[in-house]
């Protein structure tokens, strides 16, 4: 848009702005303060509180300055004798009804009244009402309401939660929670978005966390999911008072439930603060009992010298006896890149093989795998942000309300903008009701839905020829293959009507943009390449990718799945995806590190546990992560890791995997430690710390050193900086970014080559990075899930997370509010199974595979499809991982985590709950004085 | 830190509750095959929502958190959404779980001044203990039959002239459905003529151009209180670009005011005449009818009328009409309040500028008049421009449909000549004063347009002629005040309805009108305090409704101070 400024007057001063400006952000540019409450830059303006009326030359009446724009030579005054009477009014009016108790430390009403030298109010108060204490993180005092409706806003608007109304009428409006329920009884989501909009403290942290005064605030980012929320922690006394969302490229101030009520896991009581090393006499074994309150009777304590010795020196005694590939190691997408990084190195060069995975391998492995051999590069194309570029957005085995909160933000944003939502998924997710259209296909489906989009596409001439010509190869092969995919050959298959099929191929395929987004539900199957194969040819087809508002976007999960990912923490890539069997690379990186390598590609994740039982694996250094909780075949997965001769686990809790360890090494929890994470949009942050460990826990970075040392490495990293600038020499794609760079500028995209270049958001957009320069088509068919329901086993098992608690829910589960909102085991099962099985809601029920069996509770939840039961995986008292399938895809070697068969049946006895969870931290808070 | 015990989640969710379902309400499979049955396959789209919500009122007489909850899945809004629409209008009964059904029947009274006047209170105290707990009473602001005080509606049928005895024998009899009759029926309209005109401008008899001059050369303003030419109107909002809307403002709730109603229960068609040759002269693809609730025998009556119409349009291609029922709110009276109601929203009014004629219904440019303005386009443009000009009185133009009530022998709706002043009006067209009784004062605007002496008899009534007195004609709704009254009476009425009628979208009318209340009460009014707060609503509120509603206390204050000083 062309918009040429305009001058005007304010207060008999000239100015000179842009037609499209309020008058408000001009007078705060020329540094005229003008009163305001309902205004928050970013938000819509709604002019209702009318503190900033100003006087207009020739209009009848005063202008709310947030909603009025200049024009050539109109004439404004702020101060008048009139504009002036009219603010002060208006904060007297909202002062008159204001409770005596203060509920925040920025009640910006009393700000304005203070600098306005308002006087006590002349107006009898309101009738107030009750405070709602009902929620664990969110108090609501709505005797300081001044009904501005900025949380109305930011829950509609920006969060898209809509929870909050504004009800009633007149001088009964009030703010409401669905239906002016009890907020604890509400949909809310506790985001948290409306007690950083409210002005007054109506809305306020629960136990009024935030009217203590901080002593710092640290500038990081959010530990949970591969969004990368950028957050301010307020730090007193080395506890985290609260959390602010701070604007951060892919949140903008935003955060979601764990990110801002998720942080006081650091503070938990269970925290490791001592070395432990196993008793002498205390057996390993698959089915153990644990409870962390009761680990001496297991473990007893050490000295960080000892424990060293005993944890390093084991470990180098194996390797020398049964050579390189005895070890393995795990690293964690927990970890920061410096730590993905360094363990990594320790592993290749301390080990002495390629034996190093993570948790990359349970969630987008196949993806990585289908990407990497398609386009070339496995991470994505186009920020999340670009949904609000894009005309129609895919969603597919993806719940991004639930995993991605902030990603699924913009997602609504952007649906509000016109911009057409497709989800398709089995499981009912809450982005449904905004969707364009829904497809519920069948689980374990999607490449015939795929394939059959493809076939409309095709046969229409929906294709993009230039694109394909020049951009592509292998398109003939594909093309033939989808022939045989019609909607109507498909539709039986996949449970979709093939008129809807059509639609929506031609409704992505024709779009000006379209853009694929993608989670755990397309890539944990045995065929989760194929599935993800057929994204990227849809993609490619359409010429739907290498554009703004176009491309593919698999939801990356961890904080820094991403960053662990291209550190090298996989076995068969030394970092940035150079392969380890390579000769090129790999003399590269025997020279860069000055060490032997391994030139096979080593074991991954579920591969090292099989190895272990045929003896082939005995000593294993796991950092961060939890197999014992996360693998598939948990009960195999622990028979394993009890098997081993040696395990060291470095962690911050004593975890099930913890449980069959030598020797524990207490470490750092995120708000501890410095280092920088690479989110889902390829962007590189900087996590700082905030506070020091507790007792004797160090920093990871420092544990892996000292490990390095025993392991006969000469390593001696100062400083985080140090490891990241080795890394960037290492590893091309982040060649630009400096250390001084990231501190500056708190994010950096990459790729970034050379020093200066600003970073690529958006890639792909000449060419591929493959050899040829071309994108390649790779044809998939359907491949049924390995274990397919039957008589004796006739439900679907589907896992994957819930909103509130992360993975294996060590942290989570030991964060007070988010214990508080979701305490218990529950399996999601459709009402009308379960009154099929004659079941009521909240019913015991007992759920068994030909792996193993929990007992849980069963919530009545229609986002479950009729046949399926979908269980998260983060209840220790109902492991749901020892039910799930080891079956592996053949390229990414990732789990079917999503499919396996089960029966159920009403009863059985729910585990008793041990020292966490069960809501246990906030109950204890509300029996005794904090 | 020492903090207090604070009692946590003891009316949160429990846990027991958390591992039955998800969070917040669920939809019950029987409410949503209730909704279903009712909506049957009509559209769900999210500007339907308060009609939807009427039928379920009609037919469970309240809108339960069930049936709330089921339409809000149905139509895919949030529970919210559905909420805070359906609590925002008057005529909705939302109960929650565990909340008590409203009577199955309800008379509501009129307690507007004029029903006030004519003794509704002393009604409002008796009928509970006539008509037991089978029936509730609602006091209700002015349902727009003022000349008829005391009004009542009991369910859906008004009662004119209301006593207790009258009220009584029609809840005993079952009326609760009010059936028009005798007015002018399509076939009636048209043989005398109607739609004639219509079809001529179709055919090209008139051109858009010289219907437009037209209208601009007549005088014709709108004649919902604004005053807006008619005629520069229609050219600004055809200068849009299209697609371009029409929608007609018949929610006349202006305490005082029944003219629109008086017209439409006898000659309906003639301003649907008046509303497709505007809109035929604008060029739009929808005419929105807007309905106040209380209205119920004419809605039923237009209902059908326009079914007539659909079926035999007068007119190729003709807009569509759309008739939106109003749900008990003064304030959708306000064109942009009325605007966001026919859209299914709560009817808080827009922020100005961008004006309605850009953006209207839906974002798009709309034509907005009130039913009187288009009630008088068949006769201008029959009968030539000049004709409504050539009326008028002490130096004005035009005709005025003045809404008489209160004090005098003969209320009712009087047609006169625009300038006429009080005394005239009450001596020519209402037969003088009521028996025995003197003029003490007026509202020449109902309840907004402030309040005079019998001293100020003398001021032509129009537009823009009551200003200087800090006054304005509004409507015409003409409300005549005797000895027997006060001025503070009448503006402690009208304050107490302007407070429950406020949106409470703005702060100067939300809290101000609650706070002017309360100050009007006390037994010593502050009078400086109120005359700052006079000057923060005028000033500083969103739309009229605010800007408007310290008319009545500064009149008192400036014309009525020996009231004060008693």
């Amino acid at each position: 848009m062309n918009v040429t400024a305009l001058k005007f007057e304010i207060n008999g001063r000239e100015v000179e702005a842009f037609p499209n400006e309020t008058l408000i952000a001009v007078a705060d540019r020329e540094g005229i303060e003008i009163p305001r409450l309902c205004y928050k830059p970013g938000m819509e303006e709604v002019g209702n509180c009318r503190s900033c009326m100003v006087e207009i030359d020739g209009e009848r009446v005063l202008a709310p300055s947030c909603c009025r724009y200049p024009t050539a030579g109109m004439k404004v005054s702020t101060d008048s004798k009139r504009a002036v009477a009219a603010q002060k009014m208006v904060l007297e009016l909202l002062m008159s009804d204001m409770p005596e108790k203060e509920y925040t430390r920025h009640n910006e009403l009393d700000f304005w009244a203070g600098k306005m030298a308002l006087g006590r109010p002349r107006f009898a108060a309101r009738a107030q009402v009750p405070r709602d204490a009902s929620h664990a993180a969110i108090t609501v005092n709505l005797d300081a309401c001044i009904q501005c409706t900025r949380c109305v806003r930011a829950c509609r608007d920006e969060q898209v939660n809509d929870v909050i109304g504004f009800a009633f009428r007149g001088e009964s409006s009030k703010i409401v929670f669905d239906m002016d329920d009890p907020m604890g009884n509400s949909t809310c989501v506790a985001c948290g978005e409306c007690v950083q909009a409210c002005p007054t403290g109506a809305l306020m942290p629960a136990r009024e966390a935030a009217l203590a005064v901080p002593d710092k605030k640290v500038d990081s980012v959010c530990p949970y999911c591969g969004v990368g929320c950028q957050l301010t922690y307020n730090v007193k006394d080395n506890k985290i008072l609260y959390v602010e969302g701070r604007d951060g490229p892919a949140n903008h101030g935003r955060l979601c439930v764990k990110g801002r009520y998720g942080f006081d896991y650091a503070h938990h009581p269970h925290r490791l603060t001592k070395p432990l090393i196993r008793r002498a006499g205390v057996p390993k074994t698959g089915d153990f009992k644990m409870d962390p309150d009761n680990v001496l009777e297991v473990f007893r304590e050490a000295t960080w010298e000892e424990a060293l010795e005993l944890a390093g020196g084991k470990l180098a005694q194996i390797r020398d006896t049964f050579g390189k590939r005895s070890l393995a190691g795990f690293g964690s997408a927990k970890g920061s890149n410096e730590e993905a990084y360094l363990f990594q190195k320790l592993v290749r060069t301390g080990f002495g093989s390629n034996n190093v995975d993570h948790c990359t391998r349970l969630c987008h492995a196949s993806s990585v795998a289908a990407l990497l051999e398609g386009i070339g590069s496995g991470a994505v194309s186009n920020p999340v942000m670009d949904v609000t570029r894009a005309e129609v957005v895919i969603v597919i085995g993806a719940n991004p309300t639930v995993n991605h909160p902030v990603a699924a933000t913009w997602i609504k944003n952007a649906i509000k903008h016109g911009t057409k939502l497709v989800v398709c998924d089995p499981r009912k997710s809450d982005l449904a009701r905004s969707a364009h259209r829904y497809l519920q296909f069948k689980p374990d489906t999607d490449v015939a839905l795929l394939n059959a989009m493809m076939h409309v596409i095709v046969s229409e001439g929906l294709v993009d020829k230039d694109f394909i010509a020049s951009r592509t190869i292998g398109y003939a092969e594909l093309e033939q293959n989808v022939a045989g995919y019609s909607p109507e050959l498909m539709a039986p298959i996949c449970g979709i009507d093939a008129e809807t099929i059509r639609y929506v191929a031609r409704l992505y395929a024709t779009s000006k943009g379209s853009m694929i987004l993608w989670g755990m539900g397309v890539s944990q199957h045995i065929h989760g390449t194929d599935n993800a194969r057929c994204l990227i040819a849809l993609a490619l087809m359409t010429g739907q990718i290498g554009r703004p508002g176009t491309g593919l976007h698999p939801l990356r999960g961890q904080n820094n799945v991403q960053g662990a990912s291209d550190a090298g923490l996989i076995p068969m890539m030394f970092p940035d995806y150079q392969r380890v069997d390579n000769p090129a690379v790999h003399a590269k990186f025997e020279k860069a590190w000055g060490a032997t390598l391994d030139d096979k590609p080593g074991l991954t994740v579920v591969e090292i546990m099989h190895a272990i039982l045929r003896g082939e694996v005995r000593g294993m250094y796991i950092m961060g992560e939890n197999p014992a909780m996360s693998d598939p075949d948990a009960n195999h997965a622990r028979e394993s890791l009890a098997a081993l001769d040696h395990l060291v686990v470095q962690d911050i809790f004593l975890t099930e995997t913890c449980y069959l360890a030598d020797v524990i090494l207490p470490a750092s929890a995120f708000p501890e430690k410095t280092g920088s994470f690479t989110n889902t949009d390829r962007l590189v942050q900087i996590g700082r710390q905030a506070i020091s460990p507790p007792g004797d826990a160090k920093q990871d970075l420092w544990i892996i050193q000292q490990m390095a040392q025993k392991l006969g490495l000469d390593w001696n990293y100062k400083h985080v900086s140090e490891v990241f600038d080795e890394m960037r020499h290492t590893m091309p794609s982040i060649g630009g970014i400096t250390w001084e760079r990231l501190e500056r500028e708190h994010a950096v995209t990459y790729p970034c080559m050379e020093e200066g270049d600003p970073g690529l958001p958006v890639v792909f957009t000449e060419t591929f990075p493959r050899d040829s320069g071309r994108a390649r088509f790779v044809p998939a068919d359907i491949i049924p899930a390995n274990e397919r329901p039957d008589a004796d086993y006739p439900v679907v098992l589907i896992t994957g997370r819930q909103l509130e608690h992360w993975h294996t829910g060590s942290m989570t589960r030991r964060a007070t509010v988010l214990d508080a909102i979701e305490p218990d085991p529950v399996a999601l099962v459709h009402p009308l199974d379960l009154s099929a099985m004659g079941g009521k809601p909240g019913d015991v029920i007992t759920i068994e595979s030909r792996r193993g069996k929990v007992t849980l509770y069963a919530r009545a939840d229609d986002s479950s499809p009729r046949g399926a039961i979908f269980v998260p995986f983060c209840y220790y008292e109902a492991a749901i991982n020892r039910l799930t399938n080891s079956a592996l895809d053949p390229f990414g070697k990732i789990p079917e985590f999503k499919y396996c068969a089960i029966r159920v049946k009403l009863g059985g006895q729910v585990e008793q709950q041990g020292s966490y969870g069960g809501g246990q931290i906030l109950e204890d808070m509300a029996q005794s004085p904090a | 830190m020492n903090h207090p015990i604070i009692p946590i989640a003891v009316q949160g969710a429990s846990r027991e509750r958390k591992r039955q379902a998800p969070k917040g309400r669920r939809v019950e499979p029987q409410a949503l095959s209730e909704v279903q049955a009712l909506l049957g396959d009509e559209s769900r789209q999210a500007d339907l929502l308060i009609e939807h919500l009427h039928k379920i009122q009609d037919r469970y007489g309240c809108l339960s958190a069930q049936h709330l909850a089921a339409l809000a899945q149905e139509m895919r809004l949030a529970q919210t959404e559905v909420y805070e629409v359906a609590t925002f209008y008057h005529h909705f009964d939302v109960v929650k779980e565990g909340g008590d059904a409203p009577a199955a029947l309800t008379v509501r009274v009129c307690d507007g001044l004029s029903c006030e006047m004519a003794g509704a209170r002393d009604l409002i105290d008796k009928l509970p203990g006539i008509l037991g707990r089978d029936v509730r009473i609602v006091p209700s602001p002015c349902i727009g039959r003022c000349e008829q005080a005391p009004a009542a509606v009991v369910g859906q049928h008004p009662v004119p002239f209301a006593n207790a005895e009258i009220i009584a024998a029609k809840v005993a009899a079952g009326e609760t459905k009010h059936v028009p009759a005798g007015f002018i029926d399509l076939a009636a309209y048209r043989a005398d003529g109607g739609y004639a005109l219509l079809r001529d401008c179709i055919a090209g008899v008139h051109d858009v151009e010289s219907v437009i001059a037209k209208m601009e050369a007549s005088s014709l303003r709108g004649l919902g209180g604004a005053g807006f030419p008619t005629g520069r109107k229609w050219r600004i909002v055809r200068s849009e670009p299209a697609p371009r809307l029409m929608a007609v403002n018949i929610d006349e709730g202006e305490p005082g005011t029944f003219k629109d109603r008086f017209y439409l229960e006898r000659d309906p068609h003639r301003f649907i005449e008046g509303a497709l040759i505007a809109g035929w002269a604008v060029d739009v693809e929808t005419i929105f009818i807007y309905l106040r609730d209380e209205y119920h025998g004419c809605r039923a009556m237009l209902e059908a009328e326009l079914e007539k119409l659909r079926a035999d349009p007068p007119m190729p291609g003709m807009p569509k009409l759309v008739l939106r029922r109003g749900a008990g709110a003064y304030i959708c009276g306000e064109e942009s309040a009325m605007i966001e109601s026919i859209e299914g929203k709560r009817g808080m009014p827009r922020l100005r500028p961008p004006y309605v004629a850009q953006v209207g219904v839906f974002g798009m440019p709309t034509l907005q008049h009130n039913f009187e303005t288009l009630h008088w386009v068949r006769d201008i443009l029959e009968k030539g421009a000049d004709w409504f000009g050539s009326h008028g009185r002490n130096g004005r133009k035009g005709l005025r449909s003045f809404s008489v009530s209160g004090r005098v022998r003969e209320p009712g709706v009087k047609l006169a000549p625009a300038g006429i002043t009080i005394q005239e009006l009450i001596d020519e067209y209402c037969g003088g004063m009521l028996d025995g009784q003197q003029f003490y004062g007026y509202l020449p605007g109902g309840a907004s347009g402030g309040i005079l002496p019998a001293s100020m008899n003398n001021i032509p009534l129009d537009f823009d002629t009551l200003q200087p007195y800090g006054c304005f004609i509004g409507s015409a709704a003409v409300v005549i005040l005797s000895d027997l009254d006060t001025a503070t009476a009448a503006a402690v009425n009208t304050m107490k309805f302007f407070k429950h009628e406020s949106c409470g979208q703005c702060t100067p009318c939300r809290v101000g009108t609650a706070k002017a209340l309360d100050l009007m009460q006390q037994p010593v009014w502050n009078v400086t305090l109120l005359d700052e707060l006079s000057h923060v609503m005028r000033d500083a509120s969103i739309c009229g409704l605010g800007q408007a509603a310290p008319n009545p206390f500064d009149c008192v204050v400036q014309y009525f101070p020996h009231e004060l000083t008693k």
